[in-house]
């Protein structure tokens, strides 16, 4: 086994259309959940832009800026549909920018479904449906096809693992979680339980979390993080092949702000880690191509990179949030039957799972990380917005001449 | 009179009550002034609605409901806000420096909000006092001990207070029994309702997915009121559950705000009925008035109503109602159906009978616009009026 030791980095882009503030008057009258005046806080133009000045920008500039001066400098990105479709209509340079950083051959891109749904868990033919319309998007903006698969919050299990190699994928991407390993960790490429070809890359999840989460708290004891005593961390563990850091891209810029210092954290991760001639960056397919598989891991149960829980219930954790999903896959069939494209795209935007994460009454009263990245007051009034543009939907289905109980 | 809200600035029953019965007082010839805790434009002619405020205040807001805060602006531009407690004190100071400038034969206040200024009054004016119990701390608490200062406040009026009024048998019994006041100091008027004309016009309704669902055969059932522990919600969300099993084209509509909202919301998912059940906030106008309009059925599950105007604001648009066994209206309005607030299964079984037979609902309709035809405040205006002579007589040969 050679000693080389790859950072293998992963930033997931998305934005969901978050719902307006719709009530029970707008529905059967006016079918625009996801159009919120720009002052609010539910705009997703107003955050689209947002976002695009503190994060998207700044970081792609400093990515390609790092592409072009270091050749061995190389990573991956996931990009939502439902991002890039905002990206075309609000802030097409963000758009060009990533697209910037593709086109030098050394940034991969991941495959997902589009809409950032929990269909694999409801339904089959929804699920893989969204993930040839994100396959298509992606081959027309991009130009490239995805060959290693993430499912929306990396929720993973043995049977998804299963589906990705029956379809092709070379590779599939799950949390690094301390019960699944067991002894081992996740510094090495494994083999999903009862699977033959594909590759299981695992979340370091303590290392990706000291920049996603810990970087900017001045409580933590190893603030201020730099580049330098960050790459030591990485170069302590001996025992591994490839360090997974996979992350929310809006780490950079939006929920690590500017001032913290993270951009010039970026900027000095590639020559610090390059000092040791032993050390190089791999996109998820290359380190899949280059190295052993070196065990199975077997997760019959899902797990997520949320929470402490590592599990669905940041999402589905709670009786709104489960009659919430629960209602809106029931529709599925009727859904199809009407035919109409505009209709079924917007219950696919409903699916997206930011909407029940809104919902999420854990920790609730602690104002804590859901609070953060939620455009409502409350939980309460997520699900509230979230029913009514559910019921359009249903009046909608009714409009087309179908029963709804049928 | 001393009164905490009038419409369109109310937030229920309270301010209708007052405005409907000093409106027929005043057929009555009645001459009346009506102190409230704020400035507002109200399109009243029958009486004097004087805003009560301190010396240095030069305007007293509303923000949101009667219940919540006020913002006093003073003469020097600052602004403060004040909790209810805060208001609470401040108007009993100011409608005593109004009633020291005024002449007049009685003081009629009503509900505790206004006890503190009654009593105050009492004592520096030498004047019959009567209390008008809309409602005791007891019915609002619901299963709670209720708020200590409030029952102080309302023992200690009651027992100074020359007459109590209590809007129906229910509040009468809950004052004797919360607060040992002799049953002959409190007389009965219930409330009531003023018959207007009113056209059901089924398309203009703000509700308009509903309205569409019950050309498919869906039924809807409505309540409208705040989403508080006396209201009785939880129970009626039960009932839904066991409805829907039995009739699933129901959609309930729930028109309100509260501190039960979360818990309502979180209860509906857990029974699963998330789907066929509307929240909206607390509404006005058009969409008050259309929440009645679109319901086949109100329901009033309170758990202690010491009237309860709804019911009868609702067979005003000719939408018959489920009530309370537990509410002062029950005693007056017979052609509605009629449950104990904590019987779950009657009232399931009460709702899905109801809404299952249109020949039901037509006859509890077509009977209880009727009989609601033949009510009148000037009954209780009447009742009031005669409380009055008595009063100015007792007063005259004491003098």
């Amino acid at each position: 086994m050679s000693n080389t030791k790859s950072i293998v980095l992963y930033l997931h882009v998305h934005q969901p259309f978050r719902i307006r503030h719709y009530t029970a008057f707008d529905t059967a009258i006016n079918s625009d959940y996801f159009d919120s005046p720009y002052d609010s806080p539910a705009s997703n133009e107003q955050v689209l832009k947002k976002v695009t000045a503190k994060s998207y920008i700044p970081t792609n500039t400093i990515l390609l800026r790092l592409l072009n001066r270091y050749p061995d400098f190389r990573f991956s990105l996931s990009i939502t549909g439902t991002v890039l479709e905002q990206m075309e209509r609000w802030a097409p340079e963000a758009l060009r920018s990533f697209q910037e950083l593709v086109a030098t051959g050394r940034v991969e891109i991941v495959a997902e479904t589009y809409h950032h749904s929990l269909a694999f868990f409801y339904s089959m033919s929804e699920f893989e449906i969204q993930v040839k319309m994100h396959e298509d998007k992606v081959q027309k903006l991009f130009g490239s096809k995805p060959k290693v698969f993430r499912n929306t919050e990396l929720a993973y299990n043995n049977d998804l693992a299963k589906w990705a190699e029956a379809k092709g994928y070379t590779g599939i991407l799950a949390e690094g979680w301390d019960p699944v390993l067991g002894w081992r960790n996740p510094n090495f490429v494994y083999r999903p339980a009862g699977t033959q070809n594909i590759a299981l890359l695992m979340k370091n999840y303590k290392l990706s979390d000291d920049l996603a989460f810990r970087f900017s708290d001045k409580n933590w004891s190893e603030w201020p993080l730099t580049a330098s005593k960050y790459i030591k961390w990485l170069e302590s563990s001996k025992d591994s092949s490839n360090i997974n850091l996979f992350m929310d891209y809006e780490t950079f810029g939006e929920h690590q702000w500017a001032d913290s210092g993270i951009f010039d954290f970026l900027e000095h991760l590639p020559s610090e880690w390059l000092k040791n001639d032993q050390h190089n960056f791999r996109t998820v397919s290359e380190v899949i191509e280059q190295n052993e598989k070196v065990d199975d891991i077997d997760v019959p149960n899902t797990i997520t990179w949320a929470d402490t829980e590592r599990d669905l219930s940041a999402w589905l954790g709670n009786p709104m949030q489960n009659t919430a999903i629960n209602n809106l896959y029931e529709l599925t069939d009727k859904i199809h039957e009407t035919k109409d494209l505009q209709l079924i795209e917007d219950w696919r935007k409903l699916q997206t799972s930011d909407h029940f994460y809104y919902m999420c009454t854990k920790y609730f009263s602690d104002g804590d990380i859901h609070a953060y990245f939620s455009p409502y007051d409350s939980p309460y009034e997520a699900h509230i917005n979230f029913m009514n543009a559910y019921r359009d939907i249903v009046y909608r289905i009714t409009q087309k001449g179908i029963d709804i109980d049928g | 009179m001393l009164g905490w809200e009038l419409p369109p600035f109310n937030s229920g029953g309270l301010g209708v009550a007052c405005y409907q019965l000093c409106k027929s007082l005043a057929q009555n010839d009645a001459d009346i002034d009506f102190i409230i805790p704020y400035h507002a434009e109200h399109d009243i002619d029958f009486m004097n609605v004087i805003p009560a405020m301190p010396q240095d205040v030069a305007l007293i807001t509303k923000s949101g409901l009667a219940y919540d805060s006020q913002k006093f602006s003073y003469n020097n531009g600052s602004t403060t806000e004040l909790s209810i407690i805060d208001q609470y004190y401040v108007y009993s100071q100011s409608a005593l420096a109004i009633a020291k400038s005024k002449k007049f034969d009685v003081l009629h206040a009503h509900d505790w909000l206004t006890f503190r200024a009654a009593l105050l009054i009492k004592q520096q004016i030498d004047c019959p006092v009567i209390l008008h119990v809309h409602s005791v701390e007891s019915d609002r608490a619901g299963s709670d001990s209720g708020n200590e200062i409030v029952k102080e406040v309302e023992e200690t009026a009651m027992m100074m207070a020359d007459e109590i009024i209590a809007v129906s048998e229910h509040t009468k019994s809950k004052i004797i029994e919360d607060y040992n006041i002799p049953e002959d100091k409190i007389q009965v008027v219930h409330n009531s309702a003023d018959s207007t004309v009113v056209t059901n016009d089924q398309l203009d309704n703000s509700y308009k997915f509903l309205l569409e669902m019950k050309k498919y055969g869906y039924k809807v059932v409505a309540n409208v009121g705040r989403l508080t522990v006396q209201k009785g919600l939880p129970n009626f969300l039960k009932s839904a559950r066991r409805v829907i099993d039995v009739c699933p084209k129901t959609y309930f509509l729930i028109v309100g705000s509260g501190e039960q909202f979360q818990e309502l919301v979180d209860l509906a998912s857990e029974l699963g009925i998330s789907d066929k059940v509307v929240f909206t906030e607390f509404q006005r106008g058009k969409k008050w008035r259309d929440a009645f309009k679109v319901a086949d059925l109100f329901v009033m599950p309170s758990v202690s109503e010491p009237f309860g105007l709804t019911p009868l604001e609702a067979i005003g648009f000719k939408t018959p109602s489920l009530v309370s066994k537990q509410s002062g209206v029950s005693e007056v309005f017979k052609n509605c159906l009629k449950v104990d607030y904590w019987d779950i299964d009657e009232m399931s079984n009460l709702i899905a009978s109801a809404i299952s037979s249109d020949a039901l609902l037509e006859e509890l309709t077509n009977r209880g616009y009727d009989e609601y035809q033949l009510m009148s405040w000037q009954d209780s205006a009447d009742k009031m009026t005669n409380i009055y002579r008595r009063h100015l007589t007792l007063a005259e040969a004491s003098r």
